[in-house]
């Protein structure tokens, strides 16, 4: 059974058909690429993916689970995470605090008596979960930054703590919206390390990237969108050899 | 030495009292700041908490403990059924369909014969003292200040910094809003009770648009990035016109147009330099020294 | 008949204060506090001209309006302006206002006390009932029809000014992009300021008209008008001109009406209860013009 599988999902905006019959499938552990043209629709199906769109027609299924129409907390809490194309970080709060927000869906929470009494318990928990969360930041880089502001990191640094803050729930579906726009090649190899652990296990990651070779190296198989409509379909070879995709990347497009 | 300190009692003790009963009042707004929500529907959820008290005391001589409970609850329960629609509001709108809220509350209240209308309930026993009015605030600030660093603060904080994105971290943010309005509501509701017990009185002139906004004033102006900065703001804003009254005459002005004067000033000198108020002043004078030793 | 045309009179004065709310709101996406305050101070300004200087109304009306519009200029250098930069400048801007409304009140207060001033007799010609207007069976005093001339007036002058004249093209661009009017060559600030001159200038007029018709000025005059002024711009669709002024004529015709029909108290009661409503049912007013900018 797919991780997540689209079925002929559309999206309408006034007149505009951002997404337009879209159909494709993610496999279980697979890092799926999705790539396109600017104002293809790629970031309108990670928001419909992840709630905060609703399709106008079709159907978005989770591991068989139909989420099209669900609030993103609902979706969230089905194991999706996602990152965003212009980074939605918390600024006034520290890379850590960022990271332990994320840990939302995970985390217990101390009992009630045991907060209100400042009870070591709680301490104990709140603890445990800064550590957690500490953790986290080490696997993408960045222990010695993690009680910054998150509006004072840079550029790329912001983008690994919110995909640190994106794995902090453990989700099954990772969604990633262009995480290394803006970065130099070393961080791009970090981040290609990252999506290949993150895969690990079992996890699936819908990979939206405009870095076309990060795209061939690091995914399994790949869709690629143009006009909101699938073109193409598999494996990073076969779709670089295509010559509908080729057409769309170079056409002339009105 | 202890006639000194007696006397001071005597005189300020009243001070005292409204210092904590206006922090309990601005801390029932914050409660809704703290997760980026401008809920002004304090004034209406005193008045119902004031007005309950009232006449439980008055006309049904229940015993005080037991009126408070009421006063805690009664606003809690309304702010459910007003919260889930309001709640889908945002920004400037929410904080108008509150506005509205309080309004149509002080407008019944004023043509309700059996409360005396425009008059209020008078001549109340004096139940609350000083001390259970700061001891209730000590045990909010307590409980709100508890919820740093738990599971539920981060929620509230992310909802307050940016609320779709902690949607999709599986915060279910109405939920939380709606439980910090009710937080609000039944803070509001307990120093509405308070007070009436306080001052003898209540009445329709007390829960006006005015009054929610200076409990909005107390919160901005003391800071509300933590619980004690609406705290620091009420005593601030309750204490300085006290003291302004002295100097008034002395400028050649009025005592109560300089008190608003001076409200406003302040408002808009914490706005402009100061915006997370008054508490955050020893950090930015931290941080002043700190960037001109390194510079 | 008379109840329609003396709730179009009142509804004149009502559109003419909610345009002037409703520009700054399409302009800046910022709700001027302080819009209420300058009504109030516009109204004494027509006070002093006529009962110290002895000037005729109709002078003292336009010499109001350029206090009003002088007083907005500097509401907008003081408590807008610095905050403009600012990412929360929104909720900021709402509280400066309010802080800049508070010290106008103050000043008010201040200067001419808590208590109604009235215009000196014979500021108005008196009525002579053989020159009253007669329409289907109502009275129109020659009152009614001044106010409602002027108000009528100004309107057209706006709408002309908006639509025809470079300023109001520039105005319109700026609503719309302040970014993109940049780009094209606007001068932002200008049109910023300009508009804050027109919709005080606007408020003011409301301000002296409300004086005279109901022939009652104090310092707390505003504070009504401003809660209304808010419910018109909703119902009416924030930043929509033409939402306002229908907004504003049928909130008149309702008031007069409800309280005709339900006795005078209610009739806040009911503008408020309408106003939560149509708040929760549909945010985007009547006419919603304006889509509150992505937080």
């Amino acid at each position: 059974m797919s991780a997540l599988r689209l079925e002929a999902v559309e999206r309408t905006f006034g007149g505009v058909r951002a997404v337009d019959g879209a159909s494709f499938a993610v496999g279980p552990g697979e890092v799926h690429g999705l790539i396109g043209p600017n104002g293809a629709g790629k970031t309108s199906v990670l928001n419909l993916v992840s709630g905060l769109l609703a399709p106008t027609a079709g159907r978005i299924l989770l591991e068989g689970r139909p989420v099209h129409g669900l609030p993103p907390h609902r979706v969230a809490a089905l194991g999706v995470a996602r990152t965003f194309q212009n980074i939605r970080l918390f600024p006034e709060l520290s890379a850590r605090d960022n990271v332990v927000v994320g840990q939302h869906l995970r985390r217990r929470g101390a009992s009630l008596a045991a907060r209100l009494l400042a009870l070591p318990s709680s301490r104990a928990e709140e603890r445990a979960a800064r550590e957690a969360a500490g953790a986290l930041l080490g696997r993408v880089g960045l222990s010695e930054r993690a009680d910054e502001e998150a509006r004072h990191l840079s550029y790329g640094e912001q983008r690994r703590v919110e995909i640190a803050r994106a794995l902090a729930s453990d989700p099954r579906l990772l969604l990633l919206d262009e995480p290394t726009a803006g970065m130099n090649p070393g961080e791009v190899g970090a981040v290609a390390t990252l999506i290949r652990g993150a895969a690990e296990g079992g996890r699936s990651v819908l990979l939206v990237e405009h870095n076309v070779r990060l795209v061939m190296e690091v995914c399994d198989r790949i869709t690629v969108l143009d006009f909101g409509k699938v073109i193409a379909e598999g494996a990073p070879a076969e779709v670089a050899r295509d010559p509908a995709v080729v057409a769309a990347y170079l056409g002339a497009t009105p | 030495m202890g006639e000194a300190l007696a006397g001071f009692w005597d005189t300020y003790q009243s001070t005292v009292g409204y210092v904590g009963l206006n922090a309990l009042l601005a801390l029932s707004v914050y409660t809704s700041l703290s997760c980026g929500q401008l809920a002004l529907g304090s004034s209406g959820f005193a008045a119902l908490g004031a007005y309950a008290a009232a006449l439980l005391t008055v006309q049904a001589h229940w015993p005080f403990p037991l009126v408070l409970l009421v006063a805690l609850i009664l606003p809690a329960a309304v702010a459910v059924p007003l919260g889930l629609p309001a709640l889908r509001l945002h920004g400037v709108f929410l904080a108008i369909a509150t506005i509205a809220f309080g309004e149509v509350v002080r407008i019944g209240l004023v043509n309700w014969d059996y409360v005396h209308g425009a008059q209020g309930i008078v001549a109340i026993p004096q139940e609350a003292s000083v001390w259970m009015i700061w001891l209730a605030l000590l045990l909010a600030l307590l409980l709100l200040s508890r919820l740093r660093g738990s599971r539920w603060g981060f929620a509230l904080e992310a909802v307050r910094e940016d609320e779709p994105a902690a949607r999709t971290l599986g915060i279910a943010t109405t939920r939380y809003k709606l439980a910090m309005l009710v937080a609000g509501a039944a803070l509001a509701g307990l120093a509405g009770a308070l007070e009436a017990h306080f001052t003898f009185m209540v009445a329709p002139s007390g829960f006006t648009f005015g009054r929610v906004v200076e409990m909005l004033v107390f919160a901005v102006v003391g800071g509300t990035q933590r619980a004690w900065g609406p705290v620091l703001g009420a005593a601030f804003l309750t204490v300085l016109p006290e003291a302004l009254r002295e100097v008034a005459p002395r400028v050649g002005l009025e005592p109560g147009p300089l008190r608003l004067m001076v409200n406003g000033l302040v408002l808009l000198a914490v706005i402009l330099f100061l915006p997370a108020g008054l508490a955050s002043l020893p950090q930015r004078l931290r941080e002043r020294r700190a960037a001109g030793r390194g510079a | 008949m008379q109840q329609v045309i003396n709730g179009l009179f009142l509804g004149s004065i009502y559109a003419l204060f909610a345009l002037g709310y409703t520009l700054v709101f399409g302009v800046l996406d910022i709700l001027n506090l302080a819009h209420a305050a300058v009504f109030m101070l516009a109204s004494f300004a027509a006070l002093v001209l006529v009962a110290r200087l002895h000037l005729p109304i109709l002078l003292a009306l336009p010499l109001a309006m350029l206090f009003a519009g002088l007083l907005g200029m500097v509401l907008e250098r003081v408590a807008f302006r610095p905050l403009r930069a600012r990412g929360d400048s929104n909720v900021a801007g709402l509280i400066s206002s309010l802080a800049v409304a508070t010290v106008f009140e103050a000043v008010a207060l201040e200067v001419w006390g808590p208590n109604v001033e009235r215009f000196p007799f014979g500021t108005l010609p008196a009525e002579d009932p053989a020159h009253q207007l007669h329409l289907l069976g109502a009275v129109i005093s020659r009152l009614q029809l001044t106010i409602m001339g002027v108000a009528v007036v100004l309107v057209l002058l706006l709408t002309y000014l908006v639509r025809r004249t470079r300023l109001g093209r520039e105005v319109r661009a700026v609503a719309e992009s302040p970014r993109a009017a940049r780009v094209l060559g606007v001068d932002v600030d200008r049109v910023i300021a300009a508009s804050f001159f027109i919709s005080s200038a606007l408020g003011g007029a409301a301000g002296v008209l409300y004086g005279l018709a109901f022939n009652s000025i104090s310092p707390d005059m505003g504070r009504s008008v401003e809660l209304k002024g808010l419910a018109v711009i909703i119902v009416g669709g924030m930043g929509s001109m033409p939402g306002a002024v229908i907004a504003g004529f049928a909130l008149g015709l309702t008031e007069v009406l409800v309280v005709a029909h339900l006795g005078g108290s209610y009739r806040d009661a009911v503008s408020f209860a309408g106003l939560f409503l149509i708040l929760v049912l549909r945010p985007r007013g009547l006419l919603g013009a304006a889509s509150l900018r992505e937080a």
